[in-house]
């Protein structure tokens, strides 16, 4: 759930939503929902409250016997 | 020989100088000499360099630098006639500084070359992707210009994550450091979004960013670049192959984040639909519960027996009714009968003095003389009991009745109704006349 960006997430959020206005559903599906659109909402509230700027620096490590380049990713310290 | 007028040649001279496409639009280098400015904000000028003089004209409303006596600058212009002194003037409509004139032409030329081989071509610019997780910044990891989008994205959106591919943006081999950090982000292959960024500057300063390599580098990226180099009012070749430009460093990382104050927005809306909705969801199936209740109790056998018990009762209520009606209406109707039946009753007629006879022993009634021979038993009812008799001969007829005509209506007391009718009606018009 984590990996999905955070829209994916917001989506999903309200197509269960809409689903449920609906009103159509048995109850067993709509509680279902109900718990899954919590999980949900929980999880999108903690990645905006949690939420802290990644920033890494990419390096060219050395092209690989192909040819190929390789790459690492340093920490980079903000001064912020 | 031709002969022709002055204004006749300077105008020929002119129409040929208006078709040719060099002298319309051309770039002149010299340095500048007896430079006036007229009332009017008019400028007038001469170029010139080692060996000839060119008179300029450079009018007001152009917004050309200021320019001084002995200054070498490119001019942008046409050439034309000035035909009142038959004069050559150059009109010119740019002046550059010949220092920075030169980096001008420079950018002007590889623009117009970039732009015909369809580098800024509005079909190759790419939508920015709705959903950026991972966005690339390529500057210089000391600049301003790094610590502007950081901290754009820190207040914006913090989910994202920064790839810096660091590279010098000015000096010696900073376009080829920003070309070949884009390439890498493109080779990283993480990324969704790259902003090529640089903070103000001089023309100088900026120049890797009018270097063709540097536009190469954006024109075969497959992630889509972002540019925000310089202030508003700098314009680079690389923000013309971009694809998009942003004014400035942080319009830039503003550009390719969403802002996470709307998604906070949103999820406090969709938060409280959802429990909304559950709420209302369960409350509809208490109600759809509740009905089933009431249906399921209408529809119960015990109900059937009861409502079929109800309609018996009720049906034996109104036949009892109905009956007792009924009976009445006979009762009466037998009344009315007996009443008439004792009207009709021979019994009255024995009362007036008649009397019924019999013959016995078989006791049928007489009412012929025919029936009756002379020495038969006969029983005679008065109105108050009877008499035995015995016949004596038949005696002569009275003269004044007339026998036939009432033997012909007691032939017909079989029907009640019919007897005051038959009566009133004798001789007088036959029954079956009397309906048509």
């Amino acid at each position: 759930m984590a990996g999905q960006p955070f829209e994916a997430q917001l989506e999903e959020l309200d197509s269960i939503v809409t689903s449920l206005e609906d009103g159509r559903l048995p109850l067993e599906d709509a509680l279902a929902l109900y718990e899954r659109g919590m999980r949900l909402a929980k999880a999108c509230q903690d990645r905006l409250d949690e939420a802290e700027l990644r920033v890494r620096r990419l390096r060219v490590v050395a092209p690989d016997a192909d040819g190929q380049e390789m790459f690492a990713l340093d920490a980079f310290e903000t001064d912020e | 020989m031709r002969i022709v007028g002055v204004s006749e040649l300077t105008r020929y001279l002119k129409d040929l100088m208006a078709e040719d496409y060099l002298l319309q639009d051309v770039w002149v280098q010299g340095e500048i000499s007896n430079y006036t400015q007229a009332a009017s904000g008019h400028r007038y000028f001469s170029l010139k360099d080692g060996a000839a003089t060119l008179r300029c004209a450079l009018f007001a409303g152009y917004r050309a630098r200021p320019v001084r006596n002995g200054m070498a600058v490119f001019a942008h212009g046409r050439i034309g006639l000035w035909e009142q002194r038959g004069d050559l003037q150059f009109y010119v409509d740019d002046v550059r500084d010949a220092g920075v004139g030169e980096l001008s032409l420079r950018f002007e030329a590889l623009k117009a070359r970039l732009e015909a081989e369809g580098l800024f071509a509005p079909e190759r610019k790419r939508p920015l992707p709705e959903r950026v997780q991972v966005v690339g910044v390529v500057t210089s990891p000391q600049a301003a210009a790094l610590r502007d989008i950081l901290r754009t994205l820190r207040l914006r959106c913090p989910l994202v994550e920064v790839i810096l591919a660091p590279a010098l943006v000015q000096g010696d081999g900073a376009a080829e450091q920003v070309a070949g950090a884009i390439d890498a982000l493109n080779a990283h292959g993480r990324t969704d979004v790259i902003i090529v960024a640089r903070g103000g500057g001089s023309i100088e300063e900026l120049w890797a960013f009018n270097e063709e390599v540097v536009a190469r580098a954006i024109a075969r990226s497959r992630v889509p670049v972002v540019t925000g180099v310089g202030h508003e009012t700098d314009f680079t070749i690389a923000d013309f192959v971009a694809d998009l430009r942003a004014s400035t460093p942080t319009a830039a990382a503003m550009a390719v984040t969403p802002d996470a104050a709307v998604w906070r927005a949103s999820l406090f809306d969709l938060a409280g639909r959802l429990d909304l909705a559950m709420a209302e969801t369960l409350e509809a199936q208490r109600d759809a519960l509740a009905l089933s209740a009431r249906r399921l109790e209408r529809a119960s056998p015990l109900r059937q027996i009861e409502d079929t018990r109800q309609r018996v009762d009720s049906a034996a209520q109104a036949l009892t009714l109905r009956l007792g009606h009924l009976l009445a209406l006979r009762r009466e109707a037998l009344r009315a009968d007996a009443l008439r039946l004792h009207a009709l009753s021979p019994l009255l007629t024995i009362a007036r003095g008649y009397a019924i006879v019999r013959r016995e022993p078989d006791g049928a009634l007489i009412s012929s003389v025919g029936q009756v021979a002379a020495g038969d038993g006969l029983n005679i009812l008065l109105s108050d009991g009877r008499i035995a008799a015995v016949a004596g001969p038949r005696l002569p007829d009275e003269p004044d009745i007339n026998y036939e005509s009432h033997a012909g209506a007691q032939s017909k007391t079989g029907e009640r109704d019919d007897i005051g009718k038959a009566g009133r009606g004798l001789g007088a018009m036959p029954r079956a006349r009397t309906r048509e």
